[in-house]
């Protein structure tokens, strides 16, 4: 395509790049900010005189954080969660979409439990419900209580199933001429070729982990079995009692009292529990458009 | 016999694809079914010591009437109705408009790093977000606020500010989603057959009457089929963003279904009442996302699975 360059065009174009380069720098000034932020000095940061870079630098609230157990230990928490959460989502979105996939000649029960799925999307049991059989089932403070109500995730085990049923029938039935049975099949054959949706579902999995909070809030009672985004939630609604709680820690951590502030360590906090995401996010990047897209728009 | 010999092969060969699916399939069963069995609770003087499925007394309908006359919940469906539909409205627009423009940069990579920079708050949590937010709104030391003084302009209580607050978690929502949203439509954008706009340009269409007559044509069914299953969303005013920024000051518009559910529930510790609330809300909508689904479904050919 050919396009003809007059003045307006080339007007238009400069100031549609200003444009766009104004919306992208609107969405990550923030982030730079908090970075700012959490390498800056506490007078500095409530003068409100740091914008995009640190004003004094320090690491000392870096230094802090790393010393209070807490944090630390919702760190692990989360770890925890996602190490054995991912894992158990993606074994089971397979393990479901690879039979959903089939035609109903070759599998007679699908459409009842695609239905059985589906209807979970469409109706909510809400907070209460939900919770009692959480507790009924005896999962309150444990880790599970993170994981299995949300074992599945219907969505994407829909992205997935959409993306296996595009796959050409020739070569699932080139692989039962063969002699392979279903497993066969699912390893050798569907998965390979399912590779960009598959990454796909396991990074939005990871993702989901690293980033829920409310599940550990309502299921957890002891605040040592938090895991990072809930514990990070408490901070960021009473920052006050994270540093009044600190205090009578151990002498160690009163001496940094003094030269931190709940602005600048919970500036420090979030952005440590931001960066497995923006480790993740390249291959992110790399795969959900793809991915993604073949595997919800059919078009 | 040999038909009845296919059947017995048959289901040899569909066997497994049952054992795959029954670990799914025991955990819906528990956690979301289970759950589903649950909102009975709306129905009891619920005691939660009785547990679950214990011997609890029926009320009939005594919580949904105590629930409709308490006084604040018709601001809270209000609140809900009008913050969900604002955010669908702008939901939907803005992704459209920002991949239009998007679409206009020719180099790759200047497309990529935009792209890079405006997915990047999709990823993060509301817990970050907010808390990020909060600092950036504040009225006296945020920086959105020291913009608004040098440019002469008083400061805004954004989020304690009854009048403010909904328009805030509008703004702050499409903030967070609007790249991301736009990946479908950029999607739809480069399956648009090139020598359309070929033929344009040989019939003499400047750039805005081929946006007008080929892209936006070529993008309405997908337009058309977001917006439809948005309405699926008709009573989600977004508990994670709200939750995490709203505060008493604001409940008179910014308290949704949601937040009211969750300190009926947890805070509270109403549970019978809680679950009424919340059975209301999935019972409504239901009925949205059924209309929507259909709706899609008539519209634009769209069907789930």
């Amino acid at each position: 395509m050919r396009i003809k360059s007059s003045t307006s065009r080339k007007i238009f174009l400069v100031s549609n790049t200003i444009f766009l380069l104004l919306v992208a720098f609107v969405c990550i000034a923030p982030f730079i900010n908090l970075l700012a932020v959490s390498f800056s000095d506490k007078t500095a940061v409530a003068a409100g005189e740091v914008t995009f870079f640190p004003v004094g630098f320090t690491t000392i609230s870096y230094q802090f954080i790393t010393n209070t157990s807490k944090f630390l230990v919702s760190v692990l928490v989360s770890l925890q969660r996602t190490a054995i959460g991912v894992p158990i989502n993606l074994l089971l979105i397979i393990l479901t979409a690879y039979p959903l996939s089939k035609s109903r000649e070759d599998f007679r029960a699908r459409n009842i439990f695609s239905w059985f799925f589906v209807v979970t999307l469409l109706f909510n049991a809400g907070l209460i419900p939900t919770y009692m059989v959480v507790k009924t089932t005896g999962l309150i403070d444990s880790i599970w209580s993170l994981i299995l109500p949300g074992a599945i995730p219907i969505f994407s085990m829909l992205v997935v199933m959409n993306y296996m049923r595009s796959l050409p029938k020739e070569l699932l039935e080139a692989a039962y001429i063969d002699g392979a049975n279903h497993l066969q099949t699912l390893i050798r054959v569907v998965l390979p070729v399912s590779a960009p949706t598959i990454a796909t579902v396991t990074l939005f999995s990871f993702v989901d982990h690293w980033n829920s909070w409310f599940d550990g809030m309502i299921y957890m009672n002891a605040i040592q079995n938090y895991p990072l985004q809930t514990y990070l939630q408490t901070v960021v609604v009473n920052p006050e009692e994270f540093m009044r709680n600190n205090t009578d820690l151990s002498g160690n951590l009163s001496k940094y009292l003094s030269m931190v502030s709940a602005r600048t360590t919970g500036a420090a906090q979030m952005f440590l529990a931001i960066i497995p995401i923006l480790i993740i996010y390249p291959f992110l990047q790399k795969y959900f458009t793809t991915g993604l897209v073949m595997g919800s728009v059919k078009e | 016999m040999f038909a009845g010999l296919e059947r017995k092969d048959k289901l040899m060969r569909e066997l497994p694809l049952y054992f795959m699916l029954l670990p799914a399939v025991v955990l819906v069963a528990i956690y979301s079914y289970g759950s589903m069995a649950g909102v009975v609770i709306a129905f009891q003087k619920f005691i939660p010591a009785k547990g679950l499925f214990g011997q609890q007394q029926w009320v009939g309908f005594r919580n949904f009437e105590t629930l409709f006359s308490m006084p604040n919940i018709g601001s809270v469906v209000k609140n809900t109705v009008i913050i969900a539909i604002s955010k669908m409205i702008a939901g939907v627009i803005t992704p459209v408009a920002f991949a239009l423009l998007l679409n206009e940069v020719r180099s790759l990579l200047t497309k990529r790093i935009f792209q890079t920079m405006v997915y990047l708050p999709h990823f993060l949590s509301w817990v970050i977000l907010s808390g990020i937010l909060i600092n950036l709104l504040s009225p006296s030391e945020g920086i959105v606020n020291l913009l608004l003084s040098k440019i002469g302009m008083e400061p805004i209580f954004f989020l304690g500010d009854p009048d403010v607050f909904p328009a805030t978690m509008v703004a702050t929502d499409i903030w967070k989603t609007f790249g991301f949203a736009s990946v479908i439509y950029l999607a739809a954008l480069t399956s648009i057959d090139p020598s359309l706009y070929e033929a344009a340009v040989i019939d003499g269409a400047n750039r805005w009457r081929q946006t007008w007559h080929i892209t936006l044509p070529g993008i309405s069914s997908i337009v058309v089929l977001m917006s439809v299953l948005g309405l699926a969303n008709i009573l989600n005013g977004g508990f994670d963003q709200i939750y995490n920024m709203y505060s008493p000051v604001v409940y008179s518009t910014g308290d949704i279904l949601d937040t009211f559910v969750f300190r009926l529930g947890i805070e509270q510790a109403q549970y019978a009442l809680s679950t009424a609330a919340g059975l209301f809300k999935s019972g409504v909508s239901l009925i949205f996302i059924v209309v929507s689904y259909y709706l899609a479904d008539k519209l634009t050919g769209y069907r789930v699975f």
